[in-house]
């Protein structure tokens, strides 16, 4: 192997990087609040909603659940227009990755909920709450704790899944990294670099993820 | 304009789904010996050797499936040989798998219980005999559900190879779209072709899971 590897580009093409980081930032951040509300109404719905629209959600999350990335992605970007719904590459990348964390943060909320232990819903109701009163002030905080880890790592994976999206062209981190070695040619430097930003990203991101699960739960001894 | 109905467009994409599920046969299969290796690495006394393991996770649970794969396209090019899209896409898919397979595993394997170790040990078992006749088959059934989902992750995983050129449902649907201008109709229907290859596996894995569960807790 008698290949050179050169990183000079770095300082040529940081703004690139910066931007891209930014942008997959920016991904994420409305990823993960939007997909996790999602998630809760779609847990909610299936395990103490209507009747009727348990099969719909149930539609919805099996759906994505069993169908890649990249094709949601190019569904909602190339598919939608014809049906007369036009969106930019950020919006239809923002979009695929709500939809995504939605379904899967649902099965993972769901779960949380059923592990609620029947009397937490018996107290409630003897305190003559309605339903969606339990729900919103007896059973979703705990649901949310006990399954935060799980939640965290699938924020993460998603993270990890929205390289896909410079594919439509988004600009982010890997956009950045074609657009530099289509300039310098440099393949290997500019995805290995790009690689590691990913992985401080989500180690970063984890990290995060366990602070704001330290201050939005009760801290008090574990159950 | 030529015209294209449904039924072309349809077959076009199922020729494509062959490759689909050649590599991902592929990669499940090759990720699974060398998950077994890391299991067996992760899991050993040596502190160097599970060291190596866990950074081996870590690296790429850690980082894109879609960066691994431009990595193992350029990057296996830097030594000289010409990389074909398919040789990149398996190596790259079967590491990755690997990771995530090993670290399933060991959750399985460190599930038995410790009296389980030393019973074996008792009976004056090698490491190797611990596992092979008392560990593993426990694991194995504790194992099936998760390793089974798993699978899906494979299948959607190969979905991206299409990036870098290799020509499966994911890429056949782009260039299907491009002779059709069609979108709508095609990713829709590569979507129904994943669902189809992906969702008796999901659901067979949670009816496992159902099923040896309750086995499980029975004995």
């Amino acid at each position: 192997m008698n290949y050179q590897f050169e990183f000079g580009w770095l300082f040529e093409y940081y703004p690139q990087i910066v931007k891209g980081i930014a942008i997959t930032i920016q991904l994420i951040a409305v990823g993960a609040v939007a997909g996790i509300s999602l998630g809760i109404v779609c847990a909610w719905v299936r395990a103490l909603g209507p009747a009727w629209a348990k099969p719909v959600v149930a539609a919805y999350v099996e759906l994505i659940r069993n169908t890649p990335f990249l094709i949601q992605l190019f569904f909602i970007f190339f598919g939608l227009p014809s049906l007369g719904l036009q969106l930019s590459e950020l919006q239809a990348a923002n979009l695929a990755m709500v939809v995504n964390l939605g379904a899967y943060s649902s099965e993972i909320i769901r779960a949380g909920i059923q592990a609620t232990p029947k009397g937490q819903f018996e107290a409630g109701s003897s305190l003559a709450m309605t339903p969606f009163e339990i729900f919103r002030h007896v059973v979703l905080v705990p649901s949310l704790q006990r399954i935060w880890p799980a939640l965290s790592s699938q924020v993460v994976i998603v993270m990890l899944g929205s390289a896909v999206v410079s594919q439509i062209a988004a600009e982010d981190l890997t956009f950045a990294a074609n657009f530099i070695q289509s300039r310098t040619f440099r393949a290997f430097e500019a995805y290995m670099v790009s690689t590691a930003v990913y992985l401080l990203l989500a180690i970063l991101l984890r990290q995060v993820l366990g602070m704001v699960g330290w201050l939005i739960f009760p801290r008090r001894a574990a159950r | 304009m030529i015209e294209f109905t449904i039924w072309d467009i349809l077959r076009n994409l199922l020729l494509a789904t062959r490759w689909t599920i050649a590599l991902s046969l592929v990669s499940f299969i090759g990720g699974g010996l060398v998950g077994l290796a890391l299991l067996f690495l992760r899991i050993s006394r040596r502190k160097w050797a599970r060291a190596v393991a866990k950074y081996y996770i870590e690296l790429f649970q850690g980082t894109p499936l879609l960066m691994q794969l431009f990595i193992a396209f350029f990057g296996l090019g830097l030594f000289g040989i010409d990389v074909p899209a398919w040789l990149a896409a398996g190596v790259a898919l079967i590491l990755w798998s690997a990771a995530f397979l090993g670290e399933i595993w060991r959750g399985c394997v460190e599930a038995i219980a410790k009296g389980q170790w030393e019973a074996s040990a008792s009976l004056g078992m090698g490491r190797l005999q611990q596992m092979r006749y008392v560990i593993l088959p426990q694991a194995m059934r504790i194992a099936v559900p998760p390793t089974v989902g798993f699978s899906v992750q494979v299948i959607k995983g190969t979905a991206l190879t299409s990036i870098i050129g290799f020509v499966e449902l994911s890429k056949a649907g782009t260039v299907v779209t491009n002779a059709t201008f069609q979108p709508f109709t095609v990713y829709g229907l590569v979507a129904l072709i994943y669902f189809a290859l992906c969702w008796p596996l999901s659901k067979s894995s949670q009816i496992l899971e159902r099923k040896l569960n309750v086995a499980h807790r029975n004995h």
